[in-house]
């Protein structure tokens, strides 16, 4: 128990350490730009201690919880001597170097997949935004459909991310095919959306996710032969911060696509 | 006081559904891929219960403090009309949260290595490599930051700077060094922290709505995403400088 205690006041400490910078900054501006307090100090004052002890605890939990088992499961589904078990033809293939296909790993990709998913609907800031343009749009948003929307283009991307590490196919080609589909698409989407979809592809990629799809390209990239942690590990944050931009997009070109059907077919039953 | 009780009851319970999705994942590799029992039960669900009370208390606080600075500092900046403070404001929240990102220590010293393995740079200019790669991811968010409150004040379309920003994204990929380019699009992701997230997402809405003429769902958002694509430009750049050309 005094490991939690210890663990607490270290993340506690950290977490400080992150709103520092953001507390002198605020407060530089409101003494020097603004020159007059913010309103109900009090509360913002307990407000932000409720941020730093929540996020303090919340680190701990991943950290002590989440972090391990994740890390665990994306090592097991990938390491040679648990995929081999009992068949000596594939072990000594997958230890002469032997790459094997996409087959073996079939369960690692479908982890990353889930993992990418059900991280992305528990990250913080994702909720933040999700409420504030649920708010503004005066909730022609919905908080939870742009939340999975985004979730969903995380685990895509995270998924095919593992894929391309499995694979060796180099990075650019997804990134710049990617990008290039992207500027299509923007140009079609409805042009309210256009920021929040950007916006949804940098918040995705804070606390939860980061650390452990960070684990998981690094162990699926040092477990498969042939692949280096080192050129191959890194990426899969660009594709979980890349594939939910589109997701976003393509939520709010299905929706425009719905509403106009319908209202065409309220004018066809009109006339 | 139960009315309280009952709020409190139900913010919580909006936060265990919040980590549910992670449970089921976890339950089903578990049981039925790998199909062995969970090793320390106890130590899991303890850590699973600190999570769903952190997110809890911080979505407490969200709304009672982060959300709140930033719609009230956006409407004190817009009452003085001090457009340039605004923007130094900008600059200076982007710069300051990413250059004490623990996040982007790490992977700056990773590039470092790989940069001295790659014979780039020589082992005694790791630590001045590290240093100046921090400086320019924080300095290219910071940049983000001002970019981002100037076309909220002045109203100009997202759309541009983003097609603009990856276009150029992707001529400079192709000049880029292979080892700077994983680590480039890696440092997009990374420098949007859970904290500055809410308090400039706020910030922005609440200059858009402060600012007569301006859509807050339009012209609100967007600082985030400019501050997810001017790291990938400069990282390249900066691999493009030490590395040299198409090396």
């Amino acid at each position: 128990m005094t490991g939690y205690l210890e663990l607490i006041v270290e993340s506690f400490s950290g977490t400080i350490r992150d709103v520092l910078p953001i507390i002198i900054v605020l407060g530089f501006f409101q003494a020097v730009a603004i020159r007059k307090p913010l309103p109900h100090m009090k509360r913002i004052i307990l407000g932000m201690g409720l941020v730093i002890v929540g996020l303090a605890i919340f680190l701990v939990g991943l950290e002590k919880c989440i972090f391990p088992i994740g890390k665990a499961m994306a090592n097991q589904l990938s390491s040679p001597a648990i995929l081999a078990e009992g068949d000596p033809i594939l072990k000594a293939a997958l230890e002469n170097g032997h790459q094997p296909g996409p087959g073996i790993y079939l369960w690692a990709i479908v982890f990353a997949f889930c993992i990418g998913f059900s991280t992305t609907m528990a990250e913080p800031s994702l909720i933040a935004v999700a409420l504030k343009a649920s708010e503004i749009s005066t909730g022609a948003i919905s908080p939870l459909g742009l939340r999975v929307a985004v979730a969903l283009g995380v685990a895509v991307g995270v998924g095919l991310g593992a894929f391309r590490i499995v694979m060796g196919i180099p990075l650019e080609y997804f990134i710049i095919g990617g990008y290039i589909f992207l500027m299509a698409q923007t140009y079609f989407a409805p042009k309210f959306i256009v920021p929040l979809a950007y916006d949804s592809g940098g918040v995705t990629t804070s606390t939860v996710t980061v650390p452990l799809v960070v684990a998981l390209g690094i162990g699926l990239a040092a477990n498969v032969p042939g692949r280096s942690p080192l050129i191959d590990g890194f990426g899969l944050i660009a594709f979980a911060s890349l594939f939910p931009i589109i997701s976003v997009l393509g939520y709010a070109m299905i929706g425009a696509y719905i509403a106009k059907r319908k209202s065409a077919k309220s004018q066809g039953t009109e006339e | 006081m139960q009315q309280m009780i009952r709020h409190l009851g139900k913010k919580f319970w909006t936060s265990f559904m919040d980590v549910v999705p992670i449970l089921v994942v976890i339950v089903f590799f578990q049981v039925l891929v790998i199909q062995k029992p969970f090793p320390n039960l106890a130590e899991s669900l303890f850590g699973l219960l600190l999570v769903i009370s952190g997110l809890f208390v911080f979505m407490l606080g969200l709304e009672t403090a982060l959300f709140p600075i930033g719609e009230k500092m956006a409407g004190q900046f817009a009452q003085k009309g001090s457009g340039a403070w605004v923007i130094f404001f900008g600059f200076a929240l982007g710069f300051s949260t990413t250059i004490a990102e623990p996040a982007l220590t790490v992977i700056a010293k990773k590039a470092g290595e790989l940069a001295v393995q790659g014979h780039a740079i020589q082992a005694d200019s790791l630590e001045r490599f590290v240093f100046w790669l921090r400086i320019t991811i924080a300095g290219s968010v910071g940049m983000a930051g001002a970019m981002g409150v100037f076309r909220i004040i002045k109203g100009w379309s997202l759309v541009h700077f983003i097609v603009a920003g990856y276009a150029l994204i992707v001529v400079v990929t192709t000049a880029a060094p292979r080892e700077i380019i994983g680590i480039a699009y890696d440092a997009g992701g990374i420098t949007t922290s859970t904290i500055t997230v809410p308090l400039i997402t706020a910030l922005g809405v609440g200059l858009a709505s402060s600012i007569r003429g301006r859509n807050p769902v339009i012209d609100g958002f967007g600082i985030i995403a400019l501050a997810s694509l001017t790291p990938i430009l400069f990282v390249l750049i900066f691999g493009i400088v030490v590395y040299g050309v198409g090396a």
